[in-house]
């Protein structure tokens, strides 16, 4: 399913997108599954499923750690491509990574592996739209949308750029750090959500564990959350995941739904 | 050669893979230091401090036992007796200059032997920059003198504990505290790597050496060396001597740590060899010569000099070795103790155990003729941190 089908879905619906994170391979290939489907089971409308790098500069302590199970346990990315292929998921599946993986494997073979196993978009955090341009043309060749990051930092300037280029959604980088739970919701977070004005759906990630802030984020504009580190303790404890994904996920959507 | 900075590329290699939170941060130095770099006022403090606080310029000294023993005139370049006993000063008086010239409040740095940090700690106090290092709890052990030096001059040191525990580590967890504080804090990076502009900026601060080298070789030899040889990690001495010589007939040698040797594994490498044996990859915000695994898992590297120890090297060493501007070549951790016992034995100067790779090199070739007649090698720090370890080898 493409990511913009599900997004006018939720739209007529209104409600806001869930979009949930875990490190694919976390801690084991086989869990992924199991896992996943707890998250879709709970509501999540959007998958953002991790490929893991040995070097995530991007994210905080859970989700390194997180990678660090995943990569223990034997993740690879052809494992990982098997793995998406066999979940047969009707939501749209994103993968996140970081560019050196896609760089070794060669971005058209990359990108034809994303299409191929159901993955609808990718999501890179260390690629910015100035060195993105070999990818872009592959993955518009290919109907996979390539997803830009907008920071609080961003100038008008470059948020020009990046929306001209925006596909599937814009991830609104929540605030200035690494992902990790907060709390809070911060108000240059809402400033951002009013800032950054465009058609393609804006989603919030960096830092939401709660519904209550994901319901903050919602009515102050945005059309949905991603929400990783806080799925990823619940797999770091090791205790009744798969149920507590689900428990967690139905919170944060129902949340969301204002309909 | 002679690049715009504007560019981000040294051919394919360099550019600026960093996250989005970055990239203004990028852009705004990238423009100050174009505002800078001239300024005549920057110049003639910078030039103040590292003539009367860094003790520049270094000596070029004809070390001729040495010489003698290894059959070829060899000139070292003493880095090692710059204020710290090490090249890093350069660097981190330039930067941390420059961060106060942006109205930056703190410096951040990462640092593997601990070099970095120190020459940090001595500008942020020079300065009166708070600072804050980086440095992998691997690297806080073997290397906890210079832990204590930091320390002594104001400076907090941060253990990393995530990943292998050393340089690498350092500079994934420097980078997330700049995203996380960018507004305020400048990354003072330490070598010639990280996103544009980063490798041009520590290059060009570390250019110092080769401009002295210049002028003190036609005062001594009238003429050029034939060769120049550096130690390469991230390559920031590397870069600070070759770089004046680009244009000129003198061959360039980038000796690389061959650690233990050169069998390498799924998740790690014995050495730290990157421009001899790593192949295209994205590190810390450059393309560049990676040590990585079939899917692109960055390799955790190994040397017996903490300083060598990376996975990675600087985009434009990666690039000059390409177009065959440079020879990229490697040193075992045996032959640098060899090379340092050297050192000491022929001309009382114990060096850094990165260094003495660069010895070490000089001592397996100079009787094939491949460096020439006058050979430049630079010290590029002093081997007092390294007493423990070779103590340790010794045993």
């Amino acid at each position: 399913m493409r990511i913009s089908e599900k997004f006018s879905e939720l739209k007529k619906k209104k409600e806001g997108a869930l979009i949930a994170y875990i490190c694919a391979g976390d801690p084991t290939p086989s869990a992924t599954k199991e896992y996943v489907t707890a998250l879709v089971r709970g509501g999540a409308d959007i998958i953002e499923l991790g490929l893991p790098f040995s070097d995530p500069t991007a994210d905080g302590p859970t989700i390194q750690a997180g990678i660090e199970r995943s990569l223990n346990g034997g993740m690879t990315p052809d494992i990982y491509f098997r793995t998406v292929a066999s979940l047969k998921m009707h939501i749209p599946l994103v993968v996140m990574t970081y560019y050196n993986i896609i760089f070794k494997r060669g971005h058209e073979k990359f990108v034809k592996d994303c299409a191929a196993s159901g993955i609808s978009g990718i999501i890179v955090p260390d690629l910015p739209p100035e060195e993105s341009g070999d990818l872009a043309g592959f993955c518009r060749k290919n109907d996979v949308d390539l997803i830009f990051l907008v920071a609080p930092t961003t100038t008008d300037e470059r948020l020009k750029r990046i929306l001209a280029e925006a596909k599937g959604f814009i991830y609104l980088v929540a605030r200035l750090g690494v992902t990790g739970a907060r709390s809070d919701v911060a108000s240059s977070t809402r400033e951002l959500i009013q800032r950054v004005k465009t058609t393609t759906p804006k989603a919030v990630g960096f830092g939401i564990s709660s519904g209550k802030q994901a319901a903050e984020i919602i009515c102050a504009g945005a059309d949905g959350v991603i929400v990783g580190s806080a799925f990823v303790d619940i797999i770091a404890s090791g205790k009744d995941v798969p149920a507590r994904l689900e428990v967690l996920a139905r919170e944060l959507k129902e949340a969301i739904s204002l309909g | 050669m002679k690049r715009e900075l504007k560019s981000t590329k040294f051919g394919k290699y360099g550019g600026q893979f960093v996250p989005e939170v970055l990239m203004p941060a990028l852009e705004e130095l990238t423009e100050q230091y174009e505002r800078y770099k001239d300024d005549s006022v920057f110049n003639e403090e910078l030039n103040y401090y590292l003539k009367d606080f860094a003790g520049r310029p270094s000596p070029l000294y004809h070390a001729k036992r040495l010489s003698k023993e290894y059959g070829v005139k060899i000139y070292l370049k003493r880095e090692d007796l710059v204020h710290g006993g090490a090249h890093k000063l350069n660097n981190t008086l330039g930067q941390a200059l420059l961060a106060r010239y942006m109205g930056k409040k703190r410096i951040i740095a990462e640092t593997g032997a601990g070099q970095h940090g120190t020459a940090c700690a001595m500008a942020g106090a020079a300065f009166g920059i708070k600072t804050e290092v980086y440095m992998g709890a691997k690297d806080t052990v073997r290397q906890r003198m210079n832990v204590y030096r930091m320390e002594l001059m104001g400076t907090k040191v941060i253990p990393v504990k995530g990943g292998s525990q050393t340089l690498k580590d350092a500079i994934n967890e420097a980078m997330r505290d700049w995203v996380a504080n960018v507004e305020t804090t400048h990354y003072l990076i330490g070598s010639v790597v990280g996103p544009h502009p980063f490798p041009t900026i520590v290059r060009d601060f570390q250019s110092v050496i080769g401009k002295e080298v210049r002028t003190q070789i036609m005062e001594k030899e009238g003429r050029f060396p034939d060769s120049i040889v550096a130690c390469t990690g991230g390559g920031s001495n590397a870069m600070g001597i070759f770089h004046p010589f680009i244009e000129d007939d003198v061959d360039l040698f980038a000796v690389e740590a061959g650690g233990s040797g050169m069998k390498v594994t799924d998740k790690e490498a014995l050495h730290s060899a990157t421009l001899c044996t790593g192949e295209d990859g994205v590190l810390h915000g450059m393309r560049t010569k990676v040590l990585q695994n079939k899917y692109g898992q960055i390799l955790e590297s190994s040397s017996i000099a903490a300083g060598l120890d990376y996975a990675g090297v600087g985009p434009e060493l990666a690039y000059l070795a390409d177009i065959g501007r440079l020879k990229p070549c490697n040193s075992m951790d045996a032959e640098a103790l060899e090379a340092f016992n050297d050192l000491c034995i022929f001309e009382g100067i114990i060096p850094a155990l990165e260094s003495s790779h660069a010895v070490a090199y000089v001592k397996k070739v100079a009787a094939s003729g491949e460096l020439g007649d006058i050979v430049v090698i630079n010290l590029s720090g002093r081997g007092d941190k390294d007493l423990e370890t070779v103590m340790g080898m010794r045993k």
